[in-house]
């Protein structure tokens, strides 16, 4: 009843092509951006940091990435876990090098490092699609994993092989290192996620997004109403690289501290990151917030009913987690193989009509 | 053979970056003329000569040359594999042929990526609807206006100057095709959920979008019933008569061909038959043999 675009009227084309054309929409954002921003920091502790926000947040970057690129762009890449770790290694090679450059900094010029790694590695995509791409995305991931593992200038010889963030703080805050306080955490991937989300925004919703979708739908159509093949695809896995990258630096940075690159970024968090996008929702902004939040949360919830409240053994309840996890992916995609972005928008639709829907 | 096919098939697709302008045509000297209903048709704008187009060893085009003159509404017509979807994908750069010069706005034409040809100004639709399922039929036709779009990725990633600016003023531009093609309606729709008579349409507003100095349309009307061949018939008229495009068509109904068109080449076997006034074509003796078949003896 409330919920209608009915008497919202738009008089300009920039208002009609805004991010939220109903107000009520516009209203919830920004409600929960004040709540994520204002509310949220004051009462977060550790546990909440650690185990819920902080993944969800670097995770919804990385989806947000593979999005542009498998959701707009029809690109299937198997590769998000190298790519990740491209963004980790930079960090950490940069802000070892460079200590005295604030860590943002390193962490934005680790995203651009990672579109140059993943613009070299699209380029296949100009000769091959759908399968075969993801196959070679896939040599990818398993060369950057071994390249990282094998060139000990990468994780600047330690003995370990491990990569271990050194603290770095931000305005005075420490926001890297083993003894950084949980707001300050989150706060840095907040900040990015939010910031990066409005930037794929603004990429999807304008030229750029145009000709990545026409690639997507029909990519010979496309190439015939102008649509250069090379310039759309590289910059679909550029942007994407960019993104995922990003979440890769945060993930070392902020959430691990220390990582082994076969562990933290293998072909495991590939496939949970596409998973992510499958469920979110191809070619949608919510739906990567929404499928990283799932994949995220669900273990989370599952491990605290069945461990905290029936009473489990531990490692009995992490497996028949793992079933209730890939029963319900199953069971999202015969259902609604658009994923929750398609679910959102159809609640939308029906509470549009609400409650009189005839 | 799927559009996907053909595009590996394609014969002598030279991957040459750049366009390879030769020098002004002389040849031609076409005077510019006024017609009966007051259209002004003006000198040549394509001229294709002597094109051979072979695919392995079959010959699908051979040794044809016509021209497409400035305002007029030409038409190819022909049987069932006379070579006329490839002749119109000659045009639009998308099979590069054998043999053959393709003179356009009195430069020649080398070998070009059809996104080039789409600079060039040539727009062109789908003998089976090409447009972007996924997207709405606003931006649909927003993409038209690709290649008229000059805001980098960083402008637009903030949304911010000749970015916003830019999508408001192409966005005009557009609404007014929206108007012209009367589809206000479904400019939110999502375009796979239009029926076809509707797609065909978006498409035609797709390629006007562009501007383009040469329309190409492959079988507009495929697929209507009479109501609709009406509608497309009457924008195809009205797109030539108030922006002045050079059309070419290719279309079965003969109707409808020979009301719309100015002149018409008429093709059978890979080669011309017939090149006219739709009167001269009507009553020309190897066309009609064509279409209505003759006693081999």
């Amino acid at each position: 009843m409330f919920y209608r675009e009915a008497g919202d009227f738009k008089t300009t084309y920039s208002d009609d092509s805004q991010t939220f054309p109903l107000q009520l929409d516009r209203m919830g954002y920004y409600a929960v951006l004040a709540v994520a921003f204002l509310v949220v920091p004051f009462v977060i502790d550790d546990y909440w940091a650690t185990s819920v926000m902080v993944p969800f947040l670097i995770y919804a970057i990385a989806t947000l990435g593979l999005n542009i690129l498998t959701g707009y762009a029809g690109q299937v890449s198997l590769g998000t876990g190298g790519f990740m770790a491209v963004g980790a290694y930079a960090t950490y090679k940069l802000t070892t090098s460079f200590p005295d450059i604030s860590i943002l900094i390193h962490i934005v010029l680790a995203g651009f490092i990672t579109a140059l790694v993943g613009m070299l590695f699209g380029l296949p995509s100009l000769r091959i699609k759908g399968f075969y791409l993801a196959v070679a995305t896939l040599a990818a991931q398993f060369f950057l994993v071994w390249l990282f593992n094998k060139v000990p200038w990468f994780y600047n010889y330690s003995a370990s092989g491990q990569i271990t963030m050194p603290e770095r703080t931000v305005l005075g805050q420490l926001v890297t290192g083993p003894s950084v306080s949980a707001p300050a955490k989150y706060l840095v991937c907040l900040v990015f996620a939010v910031a990066l989300a409005w930037l794929a925004r603004n990429l999807t919703r304008g030229m750029l997004g145009r000709q990545w979708m026409a690639i997507r739908d029909m990519d010979i159509a496309a190439e015939i109403i102008g649509v250069n093949p090379l310039k759309a695809k590289l910059t679909a896995f550029g942007v994407s690289s960019f993104l995922i990258g990003i979440a890769g630096a945060l993930f070392f940075a902020v959430y691990l501290g220390a990582a082994e690159v076969g562990e933290a970024f293998g072909i495991n968090k590939s496939f949970l990151v596409l998973f992510m996008v499958i469920i979110g929702g191809l070619g949608s902004i919510f739906g990567s917030f929404a499928g990283a939040a799932f994949l995220v949360l669900l273990p989370v919830f599952l491990k605290n009913v069945l461990v905290g409240g029936m009473g489990w053994p531990t490692d009995l309840a992490a497996h028949v987690e793992l079933m209730i996890v890939g029963a319900l992916i199953v069971f999202f995609l015969i259902v609604e193989p658009h994923g929750l972005a398609q679910l959102w928008r159809l609640t939308k639709e029906k509470l549009r009509l609400w409650p009189f829907p005839h | 053979m799927t559009m996907q096919d053909s595009h590996s098939l394609a014969p002598g697709r030279h991957s040459a970056r750049t366009t390879t302008p030769g020098p002004v045509d002389q040849g031609a000297d076409v005077q510019p003329y006024v017609t009966a209903d007051g259209r002004r048709i003006g000198g040549v704008l394509m001229d294709l000569r002597n094109i051979t187009l072979r695919f392995g060893g079959v010959e699908a085009i051979k040794n044809i040359s016509f021209d497409i003159r400035e305002g007029e509404i030409r038409a190819i017509i022909g049987p069932n594999g006379a070579g006329k979807s490839s002749m119109l994908n000659v045009i639009s750069g998308f099979y590069v042929p054998q043999e053959g010069e393709v003179w356009f706005k009195g430069f020649r034409r080398g070998p070009m990526r059809p996104y080039q040809v789409a600079r060039l100004g040539i727009a062109r639709t789908f003998q089976n609807i090409a447009l972007f399922d996924g997207m709405t039929v606003l931006d649909n036709i927003m993409t038209g206006r690709l290649t008229m779009m000059k805001s980098n990725m960083l402008q637009q990633a903030l949304w911010w100057g000749t970015a916003e600016r830019e999508e408001i003023a192409h966005r005009e531009k557009v609404e007014k095709i929206i108007d012209f093609l009367e589809i206000q309606n479904i400019r939110k729709t999502p375009v796979g959920r239009l029926p076809y008579g509707l797609k065909k349409r978006v498409e035609l507003a797709r390629a006007l979008a562009a501007e383009p100095g040469l329309l190409l349309l492959d079988e507009p009307m495929a697929g209507m019933n009479v109501e609709e061949k009406e509608d497309m018939s009457r924008f195809i008229l009205d797109v030539n008569d108030e922006f002045g495009t050079t059309i070419a068509l290719i279309e079965h109904d003969m109707g409808v061909v020979m009301d719309l068109s100015d002149r018409v080449v008429v093709m059978d076997y890979g080669r011309k038959i017939g090149d006219g006034t739709p009167d001269e074509v009507r009553n020309n003796q190897a066309v009609i043999d064509a279409y209505l078949g003759v006693a081999h003896d």
